[in-house]
């Protein structure tokens, strides 16, 4: 499974150690870890909604789209959903490649592709009890919108 | 045709799903979303901004004017946050 949407916490090393496993070919193996940030104490968790089956196909696009366009020898995406705590992972890229620059590259824009196409919505409760959604951002879909500038060059 | 919301759209419609049976003459998302305002407030209220409703037609991301017919499932929800 390349791609995965999950309860459950994830290990980093574990998920590097399977992705190259066996493999004397893989050079690079860039990870991006998202963690729950309390903005300063300000957030006492968020609760993670999804669509699911969109969610899979979504995060597979992404996946796939990353390997036909780098020289990838292999990629993941772990996502979180449900209740999340600060401090807490939510989710997890991993990208292997013979030399670092297409890994770096690929995980880039697997987190920027996520963060705009794969349908997660985050639902916040502040210290003070408060919950509200979370606005989408404009500069996340300005990054996503570059990579496709650049393939249309 | 099942319907399905999420995020502050399910809250302020208050269902996830329902399945509904459509008039013939809805062709596109758009449509879809004026009938769905027109059967209750609180449809009136969720849809009130089109700029912040993206749509999917069988779990594709789709445009307003994008066709429904023969769809099995479209989804509303509001500009996605994960990450």
């Amino acid at each position: 499974m390349s791609v995965c949407v999950q309860t459950e916490d994830f290990s980093i090393e574990a998920e590097i150690a399977a992705l190259s496993a066996g493999r004397g070919d893989i050079g690079a193996v860039v990870s991006f870890t998202g963690l729950v940030r309390d903005n300063g104490g300000a957030l006492r968790g968020m609760e993670l909604e999804h669509y699911p089956g969109m969610t899979e196909k979504a995060l597979q696009e992404i996946h796939d789209h990353a390997v036909h366009r780098w020289s990838l020898d292999g990629a993941r995406i772990i996502h979180r959903v449900g209740p999340l705590a600060p401090g807490e992972r939510i989710v997890l890229v991993l990208a292997a490649s013979r030399h670092r620059q297409d890994a770096f590259e690929a995980a880039s824009f697997m987190m920027d592709f996520l963060k705009t196409r794969a349908p997660f919505w985050k639902k916040e409760t502040g210290a003070d009890g408060q919950a509200h959604w979370v606005d989408a951002r404009e500069s996340d879909e300005s990054a996503a919108a570059l990579w496709l500038d650049d393939e249309e060059e | 045709m099942k319907i399905l919301y999420f995020a502050w759209l399910r809250e302020r419609i208050g269902t996830g799903r329902e399945t509904l049976e459509l008039p013939d003459s809805l062709t596109t998302a758009a449509e879809l979303i004026d009938w769905l305002k027109a059967r209750e407030a609180r449809y009136a209220a969720a849809f009130e901004d089109p700029s912040v409703i993206r749509i999917a037609i069988d779990q594709v991301q789709a445009e307003p004017d994008a066709s429904i017919l023969g769809a099995r499932e479209i989804a509303f929800f509001p500009p996605v946050t994960g990450g």
